[in-house]
């Protein structure tokens, strides 16, 4: 080993604590690189192979009734290479065992062969045979949450007919990767099963014998898929088509992109504040040490010590810091990013993981975070590389302090000497003082932009579940029915109030801007489920027109009084023009509201209701359920309470997880820019504190030189992070909005307290580590010795 | 100058590393009066500055005791030891340590505000003829001034006693004289006792006593029968 190298060692071996906390904010950087990149690939590339694998359809639609001969002239649309026609029919579940009625999806299987279109994956047991009655396999997660297996069987009520079904097997598709029920937010496997069945046996029961209602396309690679959509609307149109769709709408799709788009946000924002911040460190620890070792690198220099050697001495110093986190990192990336893996196991349902561990991944991680440490090390060894020997070998010229504004200050008598000393040397390194606060900051911010959620969900349930529908359940009807309907809701045992909705399928059209979605039609005294402004107050229908959601008005670009075209997809296509009355606060789903009679007008087949929203009496919520289940115009219930604890349980799951996997990031990044400066102030000040100790003045006293400064860039960093964080909250949600949701901007008093908190918390354990060493100080030496 | 400030006994100081042992004081008995400037010389590693940093309460005995006045110093615990120095004791270093983000003013104003009975730092600053430099930063004088800063800051507490190691260790011979006039002066007119350690055999010269080490001893001991003025002294 060379002399240099050795001397290289023995540094890294005196400065083990300060080069561990740098690279342990590395390893930060690296395990966040490596988590986020890692399971945005093994997500995508999971999905990719399934989808593959599996025939997952690109274009998807609905139909009332479609005859089964329309499928060559379907599949003679340009582009497209097969499609599969299906009976798609909403059922209500009765397990054993389950005393509130379950929501699924009956959907058909072709006899005697394979679907073309959105294959199964069979996890046990065989497929359901056309002959024998009621053979049915069910997703694996509906399986797996009642422990049900071939052999077993459950309740179905298929087109108002109780029906045994009999499971055959355990199947999971590509459609219903992510599959939630009515009403729901989050996936509740137990509440909501999608079964499949024979062709035949599911045609027979719904009285579509010859006819289907559904149909899924797989398109040619590079297929236009809105020509292909506006084919198969044209196609679709006599029958009562409700408009295609392609995977962007699809909800299992459209999901795990968002959850993708989230994990490319983290791989954007969050690695690069750890290398930032490890950047700064290596700058400031290596400025310190140069400025120690100038003397040294002068003498180097003198015995003829070329720049080069020099210059890649204090690099690599560097690099094997960037290395230690390099590991640290990898080790923890690989260990957390298996975790998340396994954490969408649970959440989405794969057949299959692929958690591919590819070398670029770490070469990428790796490169990355040596560029930091490097560029962060960049203007020290350029110092260093530039200064003449001659020079370097005296002392640098003493600090000069300013008086600035201290003086008047300092007449007032408010400060005491220890605190003026304090204040000059912040202020003598304004951008160094300004880097830490600045580091500090991001732990703020960091801490803020992943707590920030949960206050935004939280404000979501209020808003969804507390002040819009407020309703205990929803049924939803077979067909639409005659306002009969509702008195008959009425007198369901427990139910205490129950109101009316009808819904139909619409186009909405501003000029070339088109969305598809529905109308909700409410009654003016609506009070179970409300339409809230913007402003969160409850809106009544208007008589006339239509009321959008914030979303719907934004992606049209319509305001109120602002004509739009309504499509009604129910109604052949037929158009009308309706005149936007006012905005609706909305955070899932695209939705419009008119009032129920002027839905009725529009669709000019008088009063009709889809279903009824209800408040139940708690005490008799067991006979509501018995005698749903046995109520065929159901077709499914919506339980409001059940979602909203689903939705609870699933965030209160995640929370501890999350909040301490940040709570430990925000740490790191304290802990790495606290004690590293905190270490330099005392390098740089130990003879003038060891001064101090000799006059007399108290360790606390002393070590209240150092607290101060640091207590002063700690506090500054506090509003500088909470601004910091606002804005990468604000980024996440806005990158977050979609269709499907759209997170509100909500960060409570107690989460900024709660970063505050933890990073004050931190960085005050990391000052009192380094206090410990100004009690330690060698008052004698330190005195002896020049500086 | 009956009055005994310090009185030591048997004054033993080892420092061990590893296996090494190094006897920095071996057994010294000393009493320095109340007023008295006493020279304490000697070569490098005679146990001058160990003797000093011991009664000035900056290290502690390995055995032997040291007496300040009627408190024993060396069964002093280290908050009290630090309770002394700021309540008793002036320092004053070779390299000055001045803290050179406070102004002169601030420098001795650091040790006022917390010394129970201090002068004010302009009226310290004034004792050294530096009242006209006291919104400098220590960056901003010379040496010699630093030195007086230094000296100020150490007398304003009006201690008892003022304990300089080689105050004009780092300086020249015309900004030594003045620094040493200052310490005389403060000796004369605040009778403060003072102890100056120095390898500049000259310097003895101003003191009422000069003290020898060698070798961790005390080697001899002599009284001056007339004192030079600091102006005199021959570098």
């Amino acid at each position: 080993m060379r002399v240099l190298d050795r001397k290289l060692v023995r540094d890294l071996g005196r400065l083990w604590a300060q080069a561990l906390a740098i690279a342990l904010v590395m390893a930060c950087g690296v395990a966040t690189i490596i988590i986020s990149v890692g399971s945005y690939r093994s997500l995508e590339d999971t999905r990719t192979a399934f989808y593959d694998r599996y025939r997952f359809g690109s274009v998807f639609a609905s139909a009332i009734r479609a005859p089964r001969h329309l499928k060559p002239r379907i599949e003679n649309i340009s582009g497209v290479v097969s499609a599969e026609l299906r009976v798609v029919e909403p059922v209500l579940i009765d397990v054993a065992g389950m005393t509130e009625p379950g929501s699924g999806l009956a959907v058909s299987v072709p006899d005697f062969k394979e679907p073309s279109v959105n294959r199964l994956y069979l996890r046990y047991g065989r497929m359901p045979e056309p002959d024998r009655e009621n053979e049915v396999v069910v997703v694996e997660p509906f399986a797996d949450a009642h422990g049900l297996r071939p052999g077993d069987t459950f309740d179905a009520i298929l087109n108002g007919r109780k029906q045994k079904m009999n499971i055959v097997g355990v199947v999971l598709s590509p459609e219903f990767i992510y599959a939630i029920g009515p009403g729901d937010m989050v996936p509740d496997a137990r509440r909501y099963g999608i079964f499949f069945m024979s062709l035949k046996g599911l045609s027979g029961l719904f009285d579509l014998d010859g006819a289907f209602n559904d149909v899924t396309l797989t398109t040619l690679r590079n297929a236009d898929t809105r020509q292909i959509i506006d084919a198969l609307d044209d196609i679709l149109k006599p029958y009562g088509g409700s408009g295609a769709y392609d995977r962007d709408d699809q909800f299992s799709h459209a999901f795990i992109d968002a959850e993708l788009d989230q994990l490319q946000a983290m791989s954007s924002i969050i690695p690069p504040i750890f290398l930032l911040v490890a950047a700064f460190l290596v700058n400031m620890i290596l400025s310190r040490l140069i400025a120690l070792e100038r003397e040294q690198v002068g003498l180097l220099k003198a015995l003829g010590y070329g720049n080069i050697a020099i210059g890649g001495h204090y690099a690599k110093l560097v690099v094997a810091i960037a290395l230690v986190g390099l590991v640290i990192g990898s080790a923890t990336g690989l260990w957390l990013g298996r975790g998340l893996t396994r954490l969408y196991a649970g959440f989405f349902s794969f057949p299959f993981l692929i958690f591919r561990q590819s070398i670029d991944l770490y070469v990428l991680a790796g490169g990355v975070t040596v560029a930091a440490a490097l560029a962060g090390a960049a203007k020290a060894i350029w110092t260093i590389v530039t200064l003449p020997p001659a020079v370097a070998m005296r002392p640098p010229a003493p600090s000069t302090y300013r008086s600035f504004f201290l003086d008047q200050i300092q007449r007032l008598g408010l400060f005491s000497q220890l605190a003026i000393m304090a204040l000059r040397h912040l202020i003598r390194w304004p951008v160094r003082s300004f880097l830490t606060a600045l580091g500090t900051s991001m732990s703020v911010a960091l801490l803020i932009t992943s707590l920030f959620s949960y206050d935004s969900i939280d404000h979501m349930i209020d808003t969804i579940f507390f002040q819009a529908d407020r309703q205990d359940a929803t049924l939803t009807f077979v067909a639409d029915r005659a306002p009969e309907a509702l008195q008959a809701a009425t007198r369901l045992p427990g139910v205490l109030r129950a109101e009316p909705f009808r819904q139909t399928a619409v186009n909405l059209r501003n000029g070339h801007r088109e969305l598809r979605m529905a109308i909700i039609g409410l009654p003016y005294e609506t009070d179970l489920s409300r339409i809230l402004d913007l402003d969160f107050n409850p809106l009544p229908p208007t008589a006339q027109g239509l009321i959008l959601s914030e979303r719907v008005a934004e992606k049209l670009q319509l305001r109120p009084g602002m004509p739009v075209e309504v499509e009604l997809l129910e109604r052949d296509s037929r158009t009308e023009t309706v005149t936007v009355s006012g905005l609706a606060q909305s955070y899932v789903g695209l939705t419009a509201y008119m009032r129920l009679e002027a839905l009725d007008r529009l669709m000019r087949d008088g009063a009709r209701i889809s279903g009824t929203r209800v408040s139940i009496d708690g005490n008799e919520m067991e006979n509501l359920y018995g005698v749903i289940k046995e109520t065929p115009a159901v077709a499914s219930i919506a339980l409001q309470g059940n979602s909203r604890r689903a939705f609870r349980d699933t965030i209160e799951q995640n929370i501890n997880t999350m909040m301490t996997v940040y709570i430990a990031l925000a740490v790191i990044i304290t802990f790495g820019v606290i004690y590293n400066s905190a270490r330099i102030q005392l390098s740089e000040r130990a003879r003038e504190l060891a001064s101090l100790r000799v006059f007399g003045f108290t360790r606390a006293e002393v070590s209240s030189v150092l607290m101060i400064e640091l207590g002063i860039i700690v506090l500054s960093a506090q509003p500088l992070g909470w601004l910091i964080g606002y804005f990468m909250s604000w980024s996440v949600v806005q990158g977050f909005a979609s269709d499907l949701f759209r997170i509100p901007l909500i960060i409570y008093p107690s989460t900024f307290a709660m970063a505050s908190l933890v990073v004050m918390g931190a960085a005050l354990v990391s000052a009192l580590i380094v206090r410990r060493r100004v009690d330690r100080l060698d008052l004698i030496r330190v005195l002896k010795t020049r500086e | 100058m009956d009055n005994p400030v310090f009185r030591t006994e048997g004054l033993t100081k080892i420092y061990r590393t590893g296996d090494v042992e190094v006897r920095a004081l071996n057994g010294v008995d000393i009493t320095l009066h109340g007023g008295e400037m006493t020279v304490l010389l000697g070569p490098s590693g005679s146990g001058k500055s160990t003797f000093l940093n011991i009664i000035g309460g900056l290290d502690t005995a390995t055995s032997g005791t040291v007496h300040f006045k009627d408190m024993e110093l060396t069964s002093f615990s280290e908050r009290r030891l630090t309770q002394y120095r700021r309540d008793h004791v002036g320092f004053v270093f070779q390299f000055y340590n001045l803290i050179p983000s406070l102004t002169a003013w601030e420098n001795v104003a650091l040790v006022t505000e917390i010394s129970p009975t201090p002068m004010t730092p302009d009226a310290a600053l004034a004792l050294v003829d530096l009242g006209d430099r006291k919104t400098h930063f220590p960056a901003q004088l010379s040496g010699g001034e630093q030195q007086r800063v230094a000296i100020a800051r150490a007398i304003a507490k009006n201690p008892e006693v003022l304990l300089c190691d080689e105050p004009t260790g780092a300086l020249d011979s015309k900004t030594g004289i003045i620094v040493l006039e200052a310490l005389a002066r403060i000796n004369r007119e605040l009778g403060t006792t003072t102890a100056i350690i120095t390898h500049n055999a000259g310097i003895q010269e101003i003191a009422h006593r000069v003290v020898s080490f060698i070798d961790g001893a005390v080697s001899q001991t002599h009284t001056n029968a007339t004192r030079k003025q600091p102006k005199d002294v021959v570098w």
